[in-house]
């Protein structure tokens, strides 16, 4: 004898109008994750797809350069080989000229790494339902996602402005800084690269701000607390790890490798 | 390294859980040592093929713990857990296969027309 299955319309009751809940009606949660948390994961992958596509594009351009084989302290700016990193990111903010090789980037990867912190300290607030501790813990976030940007800005201008020496382009003239048509520090595609890549990260950081300082408003609301639950911020908090993330491989390649 | 456990005792209404933090500060601190420990390598050893593994062995195991435990992907079910890994996976692979194989070719058609 067939087993009733739940496609079989119910039979006429009083439990008509209930809405189903069969396997195959929509009553199933396989990964125990809601539509929204679901459709975020999906969509960063999307975005790891995007962020790919950039490293490989970095990879192939830089294993077509040369790479410097002196002494690492003989090293010149030169449009020939691929610059040294910790030769073109060496300024900080406040100290001149000092030679500071990868210290303002090592502060902006510790800044950025506590925004995510922070960001888990909201989402744990938001699961005992504590309004002011989210609130607290969003403000700190949005704080340090802030000091990124700024600190980017920062990094942008002098990477644009460039160094006191600068580098004597084919044509005998003193190139100081970096566009898109040419740079002092290497090869065009390595500032073209600069610009794209962690402007594209920059963007993404910018975002998710913006998204922050919504969730922010809906909280001092009380729109989750009226909801019941504060799925929101875990939402957002999975984009901004992600954004973290994206920020641990960029760091890697563009200025340790 | 486990989730926040649910609360021993029932809340009363209005009441609050306490925050319970230990794990987070743990993952920081892992995510900051491990960042220390690539500088030590950046400044302490000369660029070679050994030296860019470690750097991406280390970014991997950092992107782990970021995944993991501030994502919350390992405690997930393992249909998710799969669903995310095996693209990424995929992905790594396709990034390996292009920039081998079209730096090869790239070098092919360069050395063609010389």
């Amino acid at each position: 004898m067939a087993q009733p299955t739940t496609l079989q319309p119910p039979a006429a009751s009083a439990t008509h109008d209930a809405p189903r809940t069969g396997n195959w009606d929509g009553g199933n949660e396989p990964f125990k994750a809601s539509y929204g948390k679901l459709m975020m994961w999906f969509f960063l992958l999307s975005d790891a797809f995007t962020f790919a596509a950039f490293l490989t594009t970095y990879g192939m351009i830089r294993h077509k350069h040369e790479v410097f084989t002196g002494e690492a302290k003989d090293f010149v700016f030169s449009t020939r080989w691929w610059p040294i990193p910790d030769h073109v990111f060496n300024a900080f903010p406040g100290m001149g000229h000092a030679n500071v090789p990868l210290g303002f980037v090592a502060l902006m990867t510790m800044i950025l790494i506590l925004s995510s912190v922070t960001m888990v300290l909201a989402v744990e607030a938001g699961h005992r339902m504590d309004k002011a501790d989210v609130q607290k813990w969003l403000l700190w976030t949005i704080l340090f996602g802030t000091t990124f940007l700024a600190s980017q800005a920062w990094e942008w201008s002098h990477f644009i402005g460039g160094h006191v020496e600068g580098t004597v382009m084919a044509d005998g003239t003193v190139f100081h800084g970096a566009n898109l048509q040419m740079n002092q520090y290497g090869p065009v595609l390595f500032a073209d690269l600069f610009f794209f890549i962690t402007g594209f990260h920059g963007t993404h950081v910018f975002s998710g701000v913006c998204l922050l300082i919504w969730c922010f408003i809906a909280t001092t609301n009380g729109t989750f607390q009226k909801r019941g639950h504060y799925e929101m911020i875990e939402k957002i908090g999975l984009y901004w790890h992600f954004v973290d993330l994206v920020w641990v491989f960029v760091f890697t390649f563009f200025y340790l490798v | 390294m486990s989730s926040p456990a649910a609360p021993e005792h029932a809340l009363a209404p209005g009441e609050i859980a306490k925050p319970n933090t230990a794990w987070i500060w743990r993952v920081f601190g892992i995510l900051v040592g491990i960042t220390g420990v690539e500088f030590v390598f950046v400044f302490l050893m000369h660029p070679s093929t050994l030296r860019n593994s470690i750097f991406i062995v280390l970014t991997i195991l950092k992107a782990f713990f970021i995944v993991g435990e501030f994502m919350h992907l390992k405690h997930e079910t393992k249909g998710l857990i799969w669903t995310i890994l095996v693209p990424v996976a995929l992905l790594i692979w396709l990034l390996v296969a292009l920039i081998t194989e079209g730096s090869f070719i790239g070098e092919v058609l360069e050395n063609m027309f010389k």
